[in-house]
């Protein structure tokens, strides 16, 4: 097998290469059926750095054959290969989905172009995930961000509401991009070297200066702008909700994935846990502003009349769930945040498939409009609640297991702040019984609005990919052997630093 | 006068207040976009500045390092950096532009408070609308 | 702008010698400075000139929308395809040393190839961003105007790979 040592360029390039054919592609479903075969090819990729990582550790490949840390080095260790499978499996799924649902949504000239941005996101995702080169990351995160922004306005052709969303999206993102570029150009002044391993090598002798505390400053605020970390999250409601379904799908099971996933890079690879968290009170910080997300915004989602942005601020919540266990930082807490990344992508990607069939059978999305929908799409609608128990944290959903482990988590801290904070992860969990609870009662308790055309459950298409990712939500929320495990080593390796 | 030493470093800090200040004080879209280039223009100049070294020359062979002279050179490594930012802040830019016609022909302002106001009166109006019905 | 004499002949004396300086600024970029994103952009910039002065319509009979897709996809596959070609020789991605008899030739060609796939991308991304501009009139019609938001995103991913090589 010589192939498989180029396994982590063809990751990237394989996405990279299908995009500019994509968008030559002409006909009707071509681009389509192209662009998922690539994605679930990039999938299998994924999943064989996977296995190749949890087998042999780290995977180091460098471009051009030059050694880094002259070259760029492409790296894959447990924590970027776990990523690399979600937000191939993700993608794969939601563009298995997205056929119907983006034909009825986009205009039909339009569709090569779509899935060439869709690739083009991929590719940068994917990117980011890989490289070990700090300002590749940044180039990779404005290839996937400014994809993404086109991705969301090309929901335009339904609703104005879309561009504006897009706008607002794009200004944002490029003030936290810039921001990260700052905190890099920081640490380059400092260290003299671009690749991650070397950095945190040659951090500790300048870790003292005000360079390096501003430096961890602008990353953190930059990230935490790609990352809708409250208060920063201002962009993330409009843009899943305008975006054309299958994108607020993909979008919403990746990019807040990616952005954690930097979050964890900077602050515990780069940085070092015992700057970060010794030096620099960011656990302190993260802890109050992660558990100020979940319990404002899953408040705040109970007021929703729009199921997408219900789910969007849901979302906001479970960032906040996932930067509480990093904040621990602790083996058991990383774990329960990283695991997460996997679980919410599962469900949340789920859910969003779910109001997309409902969306392409009845053309709203509003809890109103899905009055009597349980026994009309039974199909549909019972993925919703399977979903729904997800956000929850029901026992046997994955959701659970996530919720589990921070508590764990909690307990292991055993301070009193840490205690508070998981007495609240149970009130957050609370208000999402009745968020989902809301869409539930409207589709299962209420009639139908009387004269209303009789409604058929939605194709099997759409069908499919939507019960493959409730179900392996529910799989892994009773099986947790390869999610939990990959998510402990990446957390061992990313705490290294202490001793 | 060390304060004024590093100077680069102030030309930046004021640049990117500039560009900060107005993406956030405007209401105008091209207005905004505009506060964003300045805004990335001081970190070109950060990184660009960060490189340069006084007497340094370009980091070619010349005919003093052939004498076997020692000669200074400029780090080339931000240079390189900065043109891929670049590009990146061109496309940025045409994007963002792109959105605000595409806004101008949807909403026919480019002003933000008209395009918010307007939004809520058509949520308001399809509010009554459902209200309305039985 | 059509009847005014001066711009005219000043335009057309000028666009020939822009496209040469193009040209050479691509080609002259592996010992001297240049590279294909400054040929790119002046390359462009003798066509968006053409535009100006003798009209869009007239611009767009040489340079097609769809020749410009073409362009842009065009130079980022040349890209990637030299880096598959040194993958497909044993070496590792974008390792020119495979590409010529010996590593220094290998170099040179790997690096021309490159170059002028991230020229021709560039070239098109600004021709395709013009153009969408440009040709978009009152009425908000325009047939290419999610090709150009595609333009920025590959004028980018071409970005990245300079910056793969470069840095």
């Amino acid at each position: 097998m010589t192939l498989a040592i180029h396994y982590p360029a063809l990751q990237v390039v394989l996405p990279l290469l299908a995009a500019p054919l994509c968008s030559l592609m002409r006909g009707r479903d071509f681009a389509w059926a192209f662009a998922t075969l690539v994605s679930w090819l990039a999938f299998g990729i994924a999943v064989a750095l996977l296995f190749a990582v949890r087998a042999d550790g780290a995977i180091s490949y460098h471009l051009g054959g030059w050694e880094p840390p002259w070259g760029i080095e492409y790296r894959v260790d447990a924590l970027g290969s776990y990523l690399l499978a979600i937000v191939t499996l993700i993608s794969a799924v939601s563009l298995s989905f997205a056929r119907l649902s983006v034909a009825r949504e986009v205009r039909q000239d339009q569709h090569a172009l779509f899935y060439t941005m869709w690739l083009l996101c991929l590719a940068g995702m994917l990117g980011i995930a890989i490289t070990g080169d700090a300002f590749n990351i940044f180039v990779f995160l404005e290839v996937s961000s400014l994809s993404t922004y086109a991705l969301v306005a090309m929901g335009g052709g339904g609703d104005r509401r879309a561009l504006t969303a897009a706008y607002q999206y794009l200004v944002l993102g490029t003030i936290g991009a810039t921001f990260i570029l700052i905190g890099i150009g920081l640490i380059y002044m400092m260290t003299g070297t671009l690749n991650i391993l070397d950095m945190s090598e040659r951090l500790p002798a300048v870790a003292d200066t005000r360079t390096i505390r501003v430096a961890a400053g602008f990353l953190t605020i930059g990230i935490a702008l790609k990352l809708a970390l409250f208060p920063l999250h201002v962009w993330l409601p409009n843009a899943y909700t305008y975006a054309p379904n299958a994108v607020s799908a993909f979008i919403a099971g990746t990019s807040t994935k990616v952005s954690l996933y930097l979050l964890l890079r900077f602050s515990l690879t780069v940085f070092g846990p015992t700057f970060s968290f010794g030096k620099l009170p960011l656990n302190e910080i993260l802890a109050v502003l992660a558990v100020a997300a979940f319990l404002i915004f899953s408040a705040l989602a109970i007021l929703q009349e729009n199921v997408k942005r219900l789910l969007a601020y849901s979302s906001i919540a479970q960032v906040g769930y996932m930067v509480l266990g990093i904040s621990f930082a602790s083996v058991t807490g990383l774990t329960a945040g990283i695991v997460h990344l996997f679980n919410h992508a599962l469900i949340k990607t789920g859910l969003f498939l779910c109001v997309a069939c409902v969306a392409y059978r009845i053309g709203s999305v509003r809890i109103t409009a899905m009055a009597g929908l349980g026994r009309q799409m039974p199909f549909t609608m019972f993925a919703f609640v399977l979903g729904g128990f997800g956000l929850i944290g029901v026992p046997l959903t994955a959701g659970f297991v996530t919720k589990w482990y921070l508590i764990m988590a909690a307990l292991e801290a055993g301070t009193s702040l840490g205690l508070v904070a998981a007495g609240l992860v149970l009130v957050s969990s609370l208000l999402a019984v009745i968020y989902v609870w809301k869409v539930v009662e409207s589709a299962y308790f209420r009639p139908a609005p009387a004269g209303s055309p009789p409604v058929r459950e939605a194709p099997l298409a759409l069908l499919v990919p939507t019960w493959a990712l409730i179900l392996a939500s529910i799989y892994f929320g009773i099986d947790t052997r390869i999610s939990v495990g990959v998510a402990r080593d990446a957390a061992v390796a990313l705490l290294g630093g202490i001793s | 006068m060390t304060w004024l030493g590093h100077f680069n470093y102030w030309i930046f800090v004021v640049l990117m207040m500039i560009g900060l200040y107005i993406v956030i004080s405007r209401g105008n879209l091209v207005k905004k976009i505009v506060g964003l280039n300045v805004f990335q223009t001081s970190v070109f100049l950060l990184y660009i500045s960060m490189g340069k070294i006084w007497d340094g020359t370009a980091p070619i062979v010349t005919d003093a390092l052939m004498d076997g002279r020692p000669v200074a050179y400029s780090n080339p490594v931000p240079h390189v950096l900065i043109l891929t930012a670049i590009v990146v802040g061109v496309a940025t830019t045409a994007l963002g532009l792109a959105f605000v016609v595409r806004i101008k022909e949807s909403y026919g302002t480019i002003e933000e408070d008209e395009i918010q106001h307007m939004d809520e009166e058509a949520f308001l109006a399809r509010s009554e609308h459902l209200g309305g019905q039985p | 702008m059509r009847y005014d004499g001066v711009p005219r002949i000043v335009s057309k004396l000028l666009i020939p010698l822009i496209l040469l300086f193009g040209l050479y600024v691509q080609f002259h970029g592996d010992y001297g400075p240049g590279g294909g994103f400054q040929a790119g952009v002046i390359f462009a910039a003798g066509f968006i000139l053409y535009a100006l002065i003798f009209g869009l319509r007239r611009c767009r009979e040489v340079l097609s929308d769809g020749f410009v897709r073409i362009m842009l996809a065009a130079g980022l596959l040349l890209y990637i395809g030299t880096g598959l070609a040194s993958l497909w020789l044993g070496a590792n991605f974008l390792d020119y040393d495979v590409l010529g008899h010996d590593p220094v030739s290998g170099q040179h060609h790997g690096i021309l190839l490159v170059e002028l796939g991230v020229g021709i991308t560039v070239a098109g991304a600004m021709l395709a961003i013009f153009f969408s501009f440009a040709g978009r009139d009152e009425t908000g019609f325009s047939g290419a105007d999610d090709a150009e938001a595609e333009a920025e995103a590959e004028a980018e991913a071409e970005e990245r790979e300079r910056a793969e090589t470069g840095a």
